[in-house]
């Protein structure tokens, strides 16, 4: 029991230190960022090891989101951001010049917080639109098997397996949040980012979202940005808590493992967050 | 209970007529824009029944063959605006085909590729090219675009002279060739057409394509998806609808150009199926070229022709303004 009486699914004390065969081993390196001349975050250090669910928790502004974006290249797309320090994926810089940036974005995929499936296609289309997006060919049959892997994967197929050929958009919220999970799955990324997945959504699509992230920890790793604590410590096994004080920076107060996080933290500022006393 | 209650208490059944008193200020505007509009649909609607009317003894005189004769000659009671219809339809459509690349392109340079700094500035230009006067365009086409235009104008013909459409009567393989069969013809005045079509197309494009909706432009990029993606997947689904009402539009403008056609183009009065051979004709350029000498039967066939030229533009304005209101794809997204 965590110390605000919610049950944990997990159980976190013992760290699970396995080898998976998927999933890769993400560090952010001494991440510092700024819009124009404000600085956002400043030396954040966290290493996000595979089979693992990373939560990343802390109040509005605090630059959980900003860092999360760092984490797949989505910084930079906002013309005056800047950043330094380095985001490893497997030891090497994913801000290396030499690196492309798709192939970056495609091993290291995004679920954002508003669902966004591509209104004009399909359901089955817009699983398979991620290859396309990235110039993979699919043939026909591999179509199939795909689609049907991928929305299984998300927890989705039993629920659209007769009706793939209507709109994405025709779906629930929930639904078309699962679906845009098994579009980034189906391009076979090693890391899924996943920003505020379920603050659009209502508890039980919530319910079934965490589901699918307990199902996938094992075969991608996961980064989770919520703003719902008890969210977290359902679903994560690792904790960062971030901060920003009034004028400065935001960075990670503290890091650990879930229940030290929310049943010994050893930061007061931890404490009082976990415990609902600010944020 | 007396009558006034009972009264009161059936009244209080019925639903209540709601009245709001308006402000002053709230009057005077309503009164004012809602005079503005109706005028709008008045000047119109009276542009059309005037033209109508113009028209009624003009067909009571030359009947249905108005419209199937092709010659123009009053002198010997043949009047007819086959021929000029074709030629108002082969230069717009010639202009359409250069001016839709050329729109859709730079639409999407702009929005999709241009750096932010540079962006207001391509706009700028792209819309003066829109408010540089169609006389300025005649004269380029005439002067610069027609002796550079010939060339491009032969070698279609002397490559693709198979398709009747790129035929052309004379030898387009001879080493001295006729250059003058090729001058003055629809192509030429097509293209000068286009460069006035382009920023207007160009405008509406670009304006629904900047408000592609971010979170799928995100979604795109997020799954490794390049500029290139992002545009078919996303910015080309979302702007159909402006892609097609932009095109409309300017082929609305095109149909109506004028001073630019009349400039270049040498009127012929019989229906010209080559659009690279030398001649044509077009409704507007046919009225701008007669009007001055004409009796007043001659006014009437003209504004009859004009008429014709009132309705296709009409036409073709309100089909692109439907789509381009219609199809806001993506907004079914909304959650």
């Amino acid at each position: 029991m965590t110390e605000d009486g919610t049950a944990l699914l997990y159980d976190t004390t013992e760290y699970p230190q396995l080898v998976f065969d998927r999933g890769a081993h993400l560090d952010a390196v001494n991440i510092s960022a700024w819009f124009g001349t404000t600085k956002v975050l400043e030396r954040v250090n966290l290493s996000m090891p595979p089979g693992v669910v990373t939560a990343l928790i802390g109040p509005s502004g605090c630059g959980k989101s900003t860092f999360l974006r760092i984490l797949n290249r989505m910084h930079e797309l906002v013309p005056s951001a800047k950043l330094a320090g380095e985001v490893r994926l497997n030891g090497s810089d994913i801000y290396d010049p030499s690196k492309r940036i798709t192939e970056t974005r495609r091993r290291i995929g995004m679920v954002f917080q508003k669902p966004n499936p591509f209104p004009t296609l399909s359901i089955g289309d817009n699983v398979v639109e991620g290859l396309k997006l990235n110039g993979t060919k699919v043939t026909r049959s591999d179509r199939a098997d795909l689609i049907e892997r991928s929305l299984s994967r998300a927890g989705l197929w039993l629920e659209v397996k007769d009706r793939l050929d209507t709109p994405g958009a025709s779906l629930s919220g929930g639904q078309q949040q699962r679906l845009c999970i098994a579009r980034s799955l189906a391009v076979s990324p090693d890391v899924l980012l996943m920003d505020e997945p379920c603050s659009a959504l209502d508890p039980a699509s919530t319910r079934r979202i965490e589901q699918t992230i307990l199902e996938l920890k094992d075969e991608v790793t996961i980064v989770i940005v919520t703003h719902n604590m008890q969210q977290a410590a359902r679903v994560s096994q690792q904790c960062a808590f971030f901060l920003a004080e009034t004028g400065t920076p935001g960075g990670i107060v503290e890091a650990g493992s879930t229940s030290e996080i929310f049943q010994t933290p050893r930061d007061p500022r931890t404490a009082d967050y976990v415990n609902g006393r600010f944020g | 209970m007396t009558a006034g209650a009972v009264a009161d208490q059936r009244r209080a059944e019925l639903p209540r007529r709601i009245k709001t008193t308006l402000h002053p200020t709230d009057r005077i505007f309503h009164a004012v824009s809602r005079v503005i509009g109706a005028m709008v649909l008045v000047l119109t609607g009276a542009i059309g029944l005037f033209l109508a009317l113009q028209m009624l003894p003009v067909l009571h005189h030359y009947g249905f063959k108005f419209f199937t004769m092709q010659d123009w000659n009053p002198e010997q009671n043949v009047v007819g605006v086959a021929a000029a219809i074709v030629g108002t339809i082969e230069v717009a459509l010639i202009a359409l085909a250069l001016a839709f690349p050329l729109a859709l392109m730079t639409a999407l340079f702009i929005t999709e590729y241009t750096p932010p700094q540079l962006r207001s500035t391509l706009v700028a230009l792209v819309d003066l090219m829109a408010a540089v006067p169609s006389i300025v365009y005649g004269l380029w086409g005439f002067y610069l675009l027609q002796p550079q235009g010939t060339h491009v104008a032969r070698w279609l013909a002397e490559y693709f002279s198979f398709i009747p459409i790129f035929k052309v009567d004379t030898d387009a393989h001879a080493a001295l060739w006729q250059q003058t069969r090729f001058t003055a013809s629809a192509f030429i005045t097509g293209l000068t057409v286009a460069m006035m079509v382009t920023p207007l197309a160009c405008a509406v494009m670009r304006g629904v394509f900047a408000q592609a909706p971010p979170g799928e432009r995100e979604a795109a990029l997020a799954l490794g998806g390049t500029r290139w993606g992002v545009i078919r997947s996303v910015v080309l689904p979302f702007g159909r609808g402006a892609i097609i009402g932009g095109t409309m539009l300017g082929l609305g403008r095109a149909l109506g150009e004028t001073i630019a056609v009349l400039m270049v183009l040498s009127q012929i009065y019989k229906i010209n199926l080559r659009p690279l051979q030398v001649g044509g004709l077009t409704v507007s350029s046919l009225i701008a070229n007669r009007f001055g000498e004409a009796t007043a039967l001659q006014l009437k066939a003209l504004l009859a022709a004009g008429f014709v030229l009132f309705v296709m533009t009409l036409a073709v304005n309100t089909i692109a303004g439907v789509i381009v209101t219609r199809s806001r794809s993506g907004s079914a997204t909304e959650i």
